[in-house]
């Protein structure tokens, strides 16, 4: 059998997004900018997809910029607000232990030129509060910026909670969307959110596009100078086929969000219900309050990046935040942040579903990984000193 | 490209001389769980040559593969011979590991010459101690690379 279970990493385009794509490929391949017909026709498709997918962030179309992806407007709305604070003398942001690399890179950037920044600790479950955002906050803060939704640990972050206390302090409020996008419920407007960034290729779009949201108003710094695309925000003749894939998976999402919840947050809870059966493991995160379709687990006396290979010979894409697995040396520094040991957080598999998932594969998924966690128990002298008693459980 | 040769997935997929030994001549262990690798060897010593040899290992698949080459390559041999097995022989004869991988060979090597060292300290022979990795060094493990 094989199982893609790896669906916060990226996600399959769904055909009905393929078939939104393929005519920008074959006939109306003009470019937006031109003047005769095929381009205007392009430029029509292109309004027509920034309408939708204001409509389901509930922002103004011209509030929306295309962009290459999560980083990129990541990394644009991130400088814009520190660019903006520079010029009134606010050079503090503020932000988690847990975003991802694309929010903490260009931070240490930001850093380096002189900005300082502010790493709130998350609880056990990964979660900040908005009093604690509150509490952060001072004369010299130029921006907020904390995820939805963590893409390790599926924390849901209460971002509306956070955007209202950033609100009564005039201190821009990014969020990014990353992995919330068309998986939970966005309203920019009624959750107090100022910049927002979101990827197509987590919601079954394509990959290498996404979108910017900027409350009209905020000056945007330009990263990408040229021929004065997205209202001179963005140059670059825009990727019209990845466009008009996002805006029809980001349709497509929204319009099917709560079932989609309550079809993948069921295959969750099994999964999650099933391997907290294997001895000595935690779930990561809260059980309830999470991403639909997100399972990490640490299992204790075994390393990630086995796992992850021998899954894989069964079939099972799934993902760890092991050091091995991501090419550094120490673990994910999300599984830190909550409060996991270097050799527990070694230990963790990240299953994210979706609703092509199905219970059969949820069922051969645990079959599979008791049987692996306990092969790679048998052979690891950690585990040996664990149930020997030399050593103490953590788990 | 895949991250790891066929040989590397080979060794791990079907570890070569895994599980503990009872009667072990030697015994060596070196990592730790925090860098997220430990590698034990046991090896059994009849007329200065390695008779048999076990591997345990907690790590990533090329901390594994590693450990099943190494107990490939030094069984069967002299002690002088399974001393003179470097961490490029491991990685040899894998077929090359990834850059970032290459610290899981060094391991290897230096479980294997841990436990023919313990197999001299039980037996009080003599030994050249500048042959054998030195303990507090592995504790240094994960900066290695
Ligand atoms: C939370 C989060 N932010 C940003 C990104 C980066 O998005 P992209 O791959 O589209 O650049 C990702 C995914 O990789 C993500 O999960």
């Amino acid at each position: 059998m094989f199982v893609y279970a790896d669906n916060a990493a990226t996600s399959k385009v769904s055909p009905a997004v393929l078939d939104a794509m393929l005519p920008f490929l074959k006939d109306t391949y003009g470019n937006p900018s031109s003047l005769h017909t095929m381009g205007q026709k392009a430029a029509e498709h292109l309004l027509a997809a920034r309408e939708s997918m204001a409509r389901h962030l509930n922002c103004e179309p011209k509030e929306l910029y295309f962009t290459s992806g999560g980083s990129e407007s990541d990394n644009q709305a991130i400088i814009s607000a520190a660019k903006v604070g520079a010029r009134r003398n606010k050079k503090h942001i503020i932000t988690t232990a847990i975003e991802h690399h694309a929010v903490l890179h260009t931070l240490a950037q930001l850093e380096r030129e002189g900005y300082t920044v502010t790493y709130l600790p998350v609880s056990s479950t990964g979660l900040v509060t908005a009093e604690q955002v509150k509490e952060a906050i001072t004369e010299e803060t130029c921006l907020v910026t904390i995820m939805y939704a963590n893409n390790e640990i599926g924390t849901i972050l209460p971002v509306k909670e956070i955007g209202a206390v950033c609100k009564e302090k005039g201190v821009y409020f990014h969020t990014d969307a990353v992995q919330a996008a068309g998986h939970i419920h966005i309203d920019v407007k009624d959750q107090n959110i100022d910049m927002l960034s979101l990827s197509a290729h987590k919601f079954h779009g394509p990959k290498g596009v996404g979108a910017l949201y900027v409350r009209s108003g905020i000056p945007i710094t330009v990263l990408i100078n040229g021929g004065g695309q997205e209202k001179g925000k963005r140059s670059g003749t825009e990727n019209m086929p990845g466009i008009m894939g996002m805006a029809k998976a980001f349709d497509d999402a929204c319009n099917n969000i709560d079932a989609n919840a309550a079809k993948v947050g069921a295959l969750r809870d099994k999964l999650i219900a099933g391997l907290s059966k294997i001895p000595h493991c935690a779930l990561n995160s809260d059980p309830k309050l999470r991403l639909p379709g997100n399972v990490n687990f640490c299992f204790e006396g075994i390393e990630g990046e086995s796992l992850l290979l021998l899954l894989d010979s069964k079939g099972i894409c799934a993902s760890s935040g092991s050091a091995c697995a991501s090419g550094s040396l120490d673990p994910s520094h999300v599984l830190l942040a909550i409060g996991r040991p270097h050799e527990i957080a070694h230990g963790s598999l990240r299953l994210s579903l979706c609703e092509y998932n199905t219970e059969e594969e949820m069922d051969y998924i645990l079959q599979e990984v008791p049987k692996v966690v306990e092969y790679l128990r048998n052979m690891s002298p950690m585990w040996k000193d664990l149930i020997s008693g030399k050593k103490n459980f953590t788990l | 490209m895949a991250l790891y040769t066929d040989t590397v997935m080979d060794h791990f997929l079907n570890p070569r001389n895994v599980g503990s030994m009872e009667d072990a001549d030697g015994v060596g262990e070196v990592g730790n769980a925090k860098c997220g690798d430990i590698m034990k060897m046991y090896v059994k010593i009849k007329d200065n040559v390695i008779e048999d040899v076990r591997f345990e290992t907690f790590g990533c698949g090329s901390a594994i593969a590693s450990s099943s080459m190494a107990t490939e390559l030094i069984k069967g041999k002299t002690i002088e011979e399974a001393l003179a097995v470097t961490n490029k022989d491991v990685v040899n004869a894998l077929g090359g590991l990834p850059a970032i991988k290459l610290h899981c060979s060094v391991l290897a090597e230096e479980a294997l010459k841990t436990a023919i060292k313990d197999y001299y300290d039980k037996n009080g022979i003599e030994y050249d101690h500048t042959q054998f990795p030195d303990c507090d060094a592995c504790e240094h493990g994960c900066h290695m690379v």
